[in-house]
């Protein structure tokens, strides 16, 4: 047994960068980005920059952590750009209505939660593919938006704009919205859920293995269903997010946000298959393609279907990387 | 055993008249079990014969069909193992059932985490796992992740797992397949304990010498079907054999035979010089030529598996070079060894990836088309007669190519597993554990199979934890130690006494002044 002892020393030693390895490999690409775009332009290494990178982008970083749940237990939701859609739609059209801005908030996250619950539920209790629930998720919450209004409704709330125009000063000239605090707390819970409460570790188990979850006694129905409403919740209020930077609601809002939401969890490190990941990774993925992004802005003269192509390249990139490292460690 | 447990007491678990169906199968049919508290009860049967089915039905995995399970005196109906567990019955079922993606701590906690103001208590996790660990005698560290283990180890923690809780009925289903004599009599030193303290323990084993060591009554099972009841005390083994094969067991003199029969051939097929991998094993020097069955002995941790890996190109030798048919190969990975004629049927079934939703035929003619290459397709009746030999030489059960892999009991689908390795026909096949998990006749036949092969001049390496098992089937046995090869024992030197000294150590011959 003593021998043990000796391959335990080289384990702790091994363990770590293995387990982060993904997670650093992402923050090496963003650095990278980063300092390309800093060398290449002049004014790109400003905090601000940084910054705006969190303030463009607080809505994804929301939907990423949703995402990040499902995409743990081995499912995928497809629904959530159309979900987000439908929020910035339910809470512009609410506030036309003239209800108080909190009750539309709330009716927001209601719905957006009810949404992914269901279809939660239906994954489990039929035994439905995920990828064909979530689809008809998006085509029923797209439809749903279109059903409210064809047409794109502004929001005029002063409450709602004070929020959205409101700026917190970090530095001199460097400033936040509220928008990144809300995507900031959002990520610490789902760290703190994740790593700190029984739920978040079934989740881990579920996606290692669902039968053996199972046999081992865990609540892996509570769970497979739990992380289609946290998906639904994380999608509600990305998309009010969303309403605060666009300040309108609109049914074609977000069109193919899912895929970039997807592409950002996979570029953070977290394994399609499940069970393997963390919500770190997906947020430096999203700020990987907010660079990429405000590179291609910089550049001016490049189309933003060059955002796109990167971020396919990208993909593509962190998807091989990631069999190499699955093939070293079998 | 120093007291005959008193039968007095009401039992625990009352099982009666069980029957399980699944579509088209009758897996158990009217079976009665009951567990007293305060005994160890042995679970006997061939391989399909319905012991873990048994086991599922009372923890609700799959509900019965039909019959009666009362706890404690009252009746229940559990539905998923979740609740069987809140009953206060703790199992260990067959396979590991772990996840690999997570710590060994959690892997033993997963479920009842000891928590402070609601949250996961990560350093109380790390000192409740230690003490399960060192309970059982298991030096890991609780951090690592669970997947970078071997079986053994894997099997060990789920062992822990299961005596996280204060159970009142401790179910081991084949606990021990892939554990050696040191972990097993640790596992049995704990089982004794457990027992004293009142608890009931239902335990399956192919293992005679362990059930008889440790049981207090056997129950055996014959396709589905009860057989009786028995004490070890009163059953001859012939007797419990025959009870569960429902006839004699005599394969055992013939794979003896078949052993002087082989003429190894004269030039070395395979040959490793100073092969090494830091941490894994040191350099060591090997030869197995045709017709030879070389066996690997040694404990758990002493490097079996790493050396069978490197010798197949899984893991990158740092030292050190592998020749076949003289020539020297730079291993890029098993498939240049592959192509070589080597093949490597590994410790991990479930890793190794039977195709658990297609049938069994599907899964040899799989590996069959895999060695043949997709170019030269395997005409259908040449693939149909293959598959039809290798199930009745294995014995698998049923013994219907069409029978789905996952339905499988877990010898049969081990038994399976072989079967795609034998069936493509490698000039050496390096066989780890090759008998997990296998019944008492099954094992026999599967030696038989295996030193046939070598008859007809195929290479084996024979890695197994049960020397009696190297003993037989081997002409050449290589002993490892902390990663090390020690000796190497030919002739009439391979006995188990000789293999025992030389893995403990100590030389025979420097006992003796
Ligand atoms: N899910 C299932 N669907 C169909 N048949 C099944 C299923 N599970 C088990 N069986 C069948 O039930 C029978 C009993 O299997 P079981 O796993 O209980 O055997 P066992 O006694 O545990 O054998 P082993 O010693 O190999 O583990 C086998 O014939 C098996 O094929
Ligand atoms: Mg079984």
């Amino acid at each position: 047994m003593n021998v043990l002892d000796v391959t335990r020393a080289r384990e702790r030693i091994e363990r770590l960068p293995q387990r982060f390895l993904p997670v650093i490999a992402t923050f090496v690409v963003f650095v990278l980005t980063f300092g390309t775009g800093s060398v290449l332009y002049d004014g790109f290494a400003s905090p601000q920059i940084l910054t705006n990178l969190f303030v463009d982008n607080a809505f994804l970083i929301v939907l990423a952590v949703g995402m990040t749940f499902v995409i743990l237990t081995g499912g995928i939701d497809l629904s959530v750009g159309a979900v987000a859609a439908l929020s910035t739609m339910i809470a512009a059209a609410t506030l036309q209505a003239g209800w108080p801005p909190l009750l539309s908030v709330l009716a927001v996250l209601v719905a957006g939660t009810a949404l992914g619950l269901l279809m939660g539920l239906v994954i489990h209790f039929f035994d439905v593919q995920p990828f064909i629930v979530t689809l008809a998720g998006m085509f029923l919450a797209r439809g749903l938006c279109l059903l409210i209004s064809v047409e794109s409704i502004s929001i005029t709330d002063p409450a709602f704009r004070t929020v959205a125009t409101g700026t917190i000063t970090l530095a001199e000239g460097v400033t936040l919205t509220y928008s990144v605090l809300i995507a900031l707390a959002v990520v610490l819970a789902a760290v703190y859920v994740l790593h700190l409460t029984r739920f978040g570790r079934t989740v881990y188990a579920v996606g290692g293995s669902a039968t053996s979850a199972r046999l081992m006694g865990l609540p892996t129905g509570r769970v497979r269903v739990g992380v289609y409403a946290v998906s639904g919740f994380c999608s509600a209020l990305g998309g009010l997010l969303f309403s605060l930077y666009m300040l309108s609601g609109y049914g074609l809002h977000g069109v193919g946000m899912e895929l970039d939401v997807i592409a950002a969890v996979v570029i953070g490190g977290t394994l399609l298959t499940g069970g393997v990941g963390y919500v770190a990774g997906s947020v430096l993925g999203v700020l990987v393609l907010g660079t990429v992004q405000t590179l291609i802005s910089f550049e001016g003269s490049l189309s933003s279907w060059w955002t796109r192509i990167v971020i396919g390249v990208l993909l593509l990139a962190f998807i091989m990387f990631q069999r190499l490292i699955v093939r070293r460690t079998e | 055993m120093t007291e005959t447990p008193t039968r007095s007491a009401d039992p625990v678990v009352d099982m009666r008249g069980i029957t399980v169906e699944f579509p088209g199968v009758l897996a158990l049919a009217g079976v009665d079990l009951r567990l007293y508290p305060g005994q160890v009860h042995a679970l006997m049967g061939e391989n399909g014969a319905g012991k873990s089915t048994l086991i599922k039905a009372l923890t609700g995995v799959h509900p019965p069909t039909s019959g009666s399970i009362h706890l404690n005196g009252g009746p229940v109906e559990f539905t998923a193992p979740a609740q069987a567990q809140a009953a206060g019955i703790s199992t260990v079922y067959q396979e590991v059932n772990l996840c690999p993606n997570l710590s060994v701590a959690e892997n033993i906690l997963l479920g009842r985490e000891p928590r402070r103001l609601g949250a996961i208590d990560p350093r109380a996790m790390r000192v409740r796992s230690a003490q399960l660990l060192e309970r059982i005698g298991l030096s890991v560290d609780p951090g690592s992740v669970l997947g970078s283990h071997p079986i053994a180890v894997q099997q060990l923690v789920a062992i822990a797992r299961a005596l996280a809780v204060d159970a009142r009925v401790l179910v081991l289903d084949e606990p021990t397949s892939s554990l050696d004599t040191d972990e097993v009599g640790e596992l049995f030193r704990i089982v004794r304990v457990l027992r004293d303290e009142g608890v009931a323990i239902l335990f399956v084993s192919h293992f005679l010498d362990q059930v008889y060591e440790i049981a207090d009554r056997m129950t055996v099972l014959r396709n589905g079907a009860l057989v009786g009841e028995y004490l070890p005390q009163e059953t001859e083994r012939l007797e419990l054999v025959s009870a569960m094969l429902g006839r004699e067991l005599g394969t055992l003199e013939e794979v003896e035979r078949r052993a002087e029969e082989r003429t190894p051939g004269t030039a070395p097929l395979l040959t490793a010089e100073g092969l090494g991998r830091t941490g894994a094993i040191a350099p060591f020097d090997l030869e197995i030529r045709a017709s030879e069955v070389v066996g690997l002995a040694g404990l758990l941790g002493s490097g079996r598996t790493e050396t069978a890996r490197l010798l197949f190109g899984a893991d990158r030798a740092d030292s050190g070079t592998i020749s076949v048919d003289g020539r020297q190969v730079r291993p890029r990975g098993p498939r240049s060894m592959i192509a070589h004629g080597v093949a490597l049927c590994s410790e991990d079934r479930k890793a190794e990836g039977v195709v658990a939703d297609l049938s069994v035929r599907d899964n040899l003619v799989l590996a069959l088309q895999a060695a043949r290459g997709w170019m030269r397709p395997v005409p259908r009746r040449t693939a149909d007669a293959l598959v039809e030999e290798y199930i009745e030489r294995l014995d698998i059960r049923p013994a219907d190519p069409g029978a789905i892999m996952g339905h499988l009991s877990g010898g049969n689908q081990q038994k399976v597993l072989l079967a795609r390795w034998l069936i493509t026909r490698p000039r050496l096949l390096i066989l780890d554990e090759p008998t997990r998990g296998i019944d008492v006749g099954a094992k026999a036949q599967i030696q038989k199979v295996v030193t046939e092969l070598a008859a007809d001049g195929m290479a084996v390496l024979f890695i197994s934890a049960e020397l009696e098992e190297v003993v037989r089937v081997c002409d050449r046995v290589v002993v490892l130690r902390d990663r090390r090869k020690v000796t190497e024992l030919d002739g009439d030197t391979v006995t188990v006494d000789e293999v025992m000294a030389a893995i403990a150590e100590h030389e025979p011959e420097a006992v003796a002044p």
